[in-house]
């Protein structure tokens, strides 16, 4: 191909951005994403992003269940979700343009690497004839471009074998939409370069390819125009990008910092709780002590013993993982020693859809134990969130002593969004109810009469030797007891215990009209979603707020009279109605519940239309 | 393996430093690690005796008893940590170990106790025992081995003999059970040991010895449950018959036993046999000779499954050998860190990698 310089391009202002990669698992699609990602955010965009990528770890090469996939919306204005669909999806091969083809709206910008659609390639993906020849792509505007041999090309004379070169193509995929969007290439070379620093050809081959992607969109005729998207106004401060799980991991690591305690987590591997184990365990020099358990149950086993020693004992998992510990959250409940489980959810039962997300173990946290045994439960409603969640589950659990679920799923725990980094400083301590001997009978299970916790008391202390178990225990001296009224007793003391942390949790916030015809209540990742749809409504001019809830269990004190402020309260979740279940016996309101299980986040556009047809049934009763 | 009596030298067991404050302790007694609750196990139950050894020689170990942890899983061995006056934790069923890990990981400076039994160790507990050991978690685990469910009365336990009557099983298990020390030795737990309920001096002297032992400990008490299992082990541990079929492990001494002490082990290529001193040309000198300090398993696993008729029971310390405890090793990871890289700061942690400033 020859290249001659062009006039420059003319530049489109955009407000907002959507783009896909989608590739062969082994494409590096997560990788491309990634450093889209970082590389918008670090020019001030606004941004939010949905990696969606398969179990398996590598599906046959050109296979449809091996298509993987990295949506990052970006934006001027302040965005709440990567967007409902891609306005560019670049398709890497056949079976990622099948696979994501039918999310490109009419009109949309799709990228192909086109020496990709080889017979074998058509054929994995099950298509009867070439979609680039047979005119099915009509609807879109298409950009055929060979990069896997303009890539080999650009890497011509490095000591690599084809396919090595082969794998850096995503880098020119990735140069191309640096070009068309304006980026900076600066940073993802700067991250080649420390990344393959052992390995300089490589460095060398992946830093070509991005410039060479990056010179084919500025030569090549094909593109008409590039666009800007300005940074966002933000609010003032110093930001980074970041996951779920990373901020979960912050979260729990400043949580132990502010309650002065050694944070030890304990973990089995489970998909897609993983990564904070990951991080977890490079925070050696905090003294963090991580413990990779025989199972699920040493795990929590493990968290609830450091905690008996006086640590911030931490587990997390996923649905799956919260059943095999089960029983030992309910002995948590029993010895009432702080602990937090995290649980991010992904798509069930069973083993579900392991790597895709859902919010369907809310109310397995909340029931899922023998006998009556409360547990609070806290979800955070986005990436950044999970920080303060993260502390707020820990303050809870070592201010009233008990277990506390940490409820995160999928989609938060892998997408990211910009975050305005704390002041430590400014964050307030956790105190901790410490006991202390005063020389008399020690009572492990003697009360504060306002938080109903009883004291900590940690081996090594003179004087507090006591014994605790899963046998019940009687008021005060915490002896075995079978007496029935003791256990009626306790059994209340520990409802009311859970309880009363309603009156020490932030309210029920409403963002919209105080009173009106819709309330939409959320909880968790569907945050973004639900908030955009009500500020599409609202902008119309209908009346709909939006609430959601951070505190599960106990909810906030306000709920019930915010809830009966709407004519309509429509609770959509990545469920089949949970918390509706729990609001509908809770506060006997007749909510309506809008349930998508589909292992994806849902669209803004889905629920506009939801709660455009409980408005109309509003207007027609 | 060594069997060279010349080379084997008795182990210096690890005792914890005394510091002045600790001196203290020295003066208590068994009374002090006796707890105001009244102890309810069946009349007649080897727990008691058990509980007792155990109170007898906490004293001896140089901890405060605020410095010590009992903890169990279910069953009637999972009532131990209430008589204990230490720290205590009846846990859930076959999870002690991990709650122990745990513990002991936070707190490296307690001493942690580990109380359980057949079925709650070795069925529902079994790969927590297996994993605390390959670790080396520095507990010492006491395993009441009383080859049925007691506390559910009456069912087959993992240890339960082949073909044995039980409630659940009327016509005889048909599983073959497990041997508590071999599984111990194949999780490369660094102590192993086995007493009897009843012979109260070995006993005491094998917690004690297990107690001293720094990494895990894990020790298979012979226990007698009268009430569902009566005379498990009778047949060898009774005092008129203990003698002829047990053979008590001396480290550097050959295997001899018997009330003549006229019987020895000889090896026959991998396989023990008993032989009788002075018949067919045997000698003191063929015999096997104990070394609880190899730091191969084999002699150890041919004891371990060495048991009455076929043979005389071994108790007392199979396996006693050093290796890094997983408390150690975790603590050395983050002294290591921190030595390279200074104490973590918390500011830079959660500013990441690039950051951006918004005016």
């Amino acid at each position: 191909m020859t290249i001659t310089k062009e006039p420059e391009l003319p530049s489109q202002e955009l407000e907002r951005v959507t783009i896909r990669f989608a590739g062969d698992s082994g494409d590096g699609m997560q990788l491309t994403g990634t450093q889209f990602t970082r590389t918008a955010a670090v020019f001030g965009n606004d941004i939010s992003t949905l990696p969606d990528f398969p179990a398996e770890i590598r599906a046959p090469a050109g296979s449809l269940p091996g298509v993987s996939g990295f949506q990052i919306s970006f934006s001027s204005t302040e965005i709440h979700t990567p967007g409902d669909a891609p306005d560019v999806l670049v398709a890497m091969n056949p079976a990622a343009l099948k696979t994501n083809i039918g999310d490109l709206p009419a009109g949309g910008a799709l990228i192909v690497n086109s020496d990709a659609f080889t017979q074998a390639n058509l054929n994995k993906a099950a298509y009867a004839a070439n979609p680039l020849t047979d005119g099915s792509l009509k609807a879109y505007t298409t950009f055929e471009i060979p990069i896997s041999s303009l890539n080999e090309r650009s890497l011509e004379g490095l000591d690599m074998t084809t396919k090595q070169k082969d794998l850096t193509k995503n880098f020119f995929a990735l140069g191309i939409m640096f070009w068309l969007y304006e980026r900076s290439m600066d940073p993802t070379l700067g991250w080649i370069d420390s990344k393959f620093s052992a390995r300089p050809v490589v460095a060398e081959a992946n830093k070509r390819a991005l410039r060479a992607g990056y010179a084919f969109g500025e030569t090549t005729e094909m593109f008409h125009t590039h666009y800007r998207v300005r940074p966002a106004k933000l609010a003032p401060g110093t930001y980074r990008n970041i996951t779920g799980n990373e901020a979960t991991a912050l979260g729990f690591l400043t949580a132990s910092k502010l309650a002065d305690r050694q944070l030890f987590y304990g973990s089995y591997p489970i998909t897609p709780a993983s990564d904070i184990l990951h991080q977890l365990s490079g925070y050696k020099t905090f003294g963090v002590k991580t413990f990779q358990a025989e199972d699920e149950i040493a795990a929590i086993g493990a968290a609830i013993g450091a905690s008996y020693g006086g640590a911030l004992g931490l587990t997390a998992s996923s649905g799956p993982g919260i059943a095999l510990k089960t029983e030992a959250m309910g002995l948590a409940v029993m010895v009432e020693l702080p602990l937090v489980v995290i649980d991010v959810q992904r798509a069930g039962p069973s083993t579900g859809m392991p790597t895709k997300n859902e919010q369907a173990d809310l109310l397995q946290v909340m029931f899922g134990r023998n006998s009556d045994s409360p547990i609070p439960i806290v979800a955070p409603a986005t990436p950044g969130e999970c920080f303060d969640l993260a502390i707020e589950a820990a303050r809870i659990a070592l201010k009233y002593m008990t277990p506390v679920v940490y409820l995160s799923d999928a989609f938060l725990a892998t997408g990211s969004e910009p975050w305005p980094i704390p002041d430590v400083a400014s964050l307030p301590t956790i105190a901790v109810p410490n006991a202390a001997a005063d020389g008399g009978i020690f009572q492990p299970y003697l009360r504060d009469p306002q938080t109903l916790a009883r004291p900590w008391a940690v081996p090594g202390t003179a004087g507090l030797e006591h014994r605790i178990g899963g046998l019940e225990k009687a008021d005060g001296s915490g002896n075995v007891s079978y007496d029935p009224d003791n256990h009626h007793k306790m059994q209340m003391l520990r409802q009311q215990k859970v309880a009363g942390i309603a009156g020490d949790i932030a309210p029920l916030e409403v963002m919209g009209p105080e009173r009106g015809e819709l309330l939409m209540l959320g909880w968790g990742s569907t945050y973004g979603a639900i908030r955009s749809a009500a500020e599409r409504l609202q902008a119309e001019g209908r009346s709909v707020a939006h609430a959601h809830l951070r505190h599960l269990n106990p909810f906030p004190t306000n709920t019930e009279s915010v809830l009966r402020n709407y004519r309509r309260v429509l609770i959509p979740e990545v469920n089949l109605g949970q918390l509706l279940l729990l609001v509908r016996a809770r506060y006997l309101i007749d909510a309506v519940g809008y349930d998508r299980v589909r292992g994806k986040p849902f669209r803004i556009a889905e629920i506009v239309e939801e709660a455009e047809r409980v408005l109309a049934e509003n207007e027609s009763t | 393996m060594t069997t060279d009596a010349t080379n084997a030298t008795a182990p210096v067991p690890t005792q914890p430093a005394l510091s002045e404050e600790n001196a203290q302790v020295i003066a208590l007694t068994r009374k002090d690690f006796v707890s105001d609750q009244e102890v309810r196990w069946c009349p007649g139950c080897g727990d008691y005796s058990i509980l007792a050894q155990t109170q007898k020689v906490m004293p001896d170990f140089g901890y405060k008893r605020e410095d010590i942890v009992f903890i169990s899983g279910i069953g009637c061995s999972g009532r131990l940590p209430y008589y204990m006056n230490t720290f205590g934790f009846h846990t859930i069923h076959g999870r002690a170990p991990t709650l122990a890990t745990g513990l002991k990981a936070a707190r490296p400076d307690l001493m942690v106790w580990v109380i359980t039994g057949d079925g709650d160790a070795l069925s529902i507990g079994g790969n927590h025992v297996i994993h605390s050991m390959r670790r080396n978690v520095d507990i010492n685990m006491v395993m009441f081995n009383n080859r049925i469910y007691g506390l559910t009365k009456g069912q087959a336990s993992p240890t339960s003999e082949f073909g044995k009557k039980t409630k659940s099983t009327p016509v005889g298990s048909i599983d073959t059970p497990i041997i508590p020390l071999t599984i111990a030795l194949a999780a490369e737990a660094s102590f192993v040991a086995r007493s009897v309920d009843t012979h109260t001096e070995h006993l005491q002297q094998t917690l004690e010895r297990g107690g001293r032992h720094k990494g895990s400990s894990f020790i298979e008490v012979l226990q007698n449950c009268n009430i569902f299992n009566d005379g498990a082990w009778r047949d060898f541990t009774d005092r008129e018959v203990r003698e002829d079929r047990m053979l008590v492990l001396e480290h550097g001494k050959p295997m001899i036993f018997g009330k003549d002490r006229d019987k020895g082990i000889r090896l026959n290529g991998l396989t023990p046999e008993v032989v009788t001193i002075g018949e067919n040309g045997v000698t003191e000198a063929d015999l096997l000779v104990h070394d609880e300090a190899a730091e191969d398993p084999y002699l150890a696993l041919v004891l371990s499954r060495m048991f009455w008729p076929d043979f005389p029971v071994p108790v007392g310390v199979l396996r006693a050998i050093t290796r890094p405890t997983h408390d150690r090793l975790l603590e050395d990871q983050v002294s290591a860190a921190i030595a390279r890289s200074g104490p973590g700061d918390l500011e830079r942690v959660l500013a990441g990698g690039e950051t951006w400033t918004v005016e």
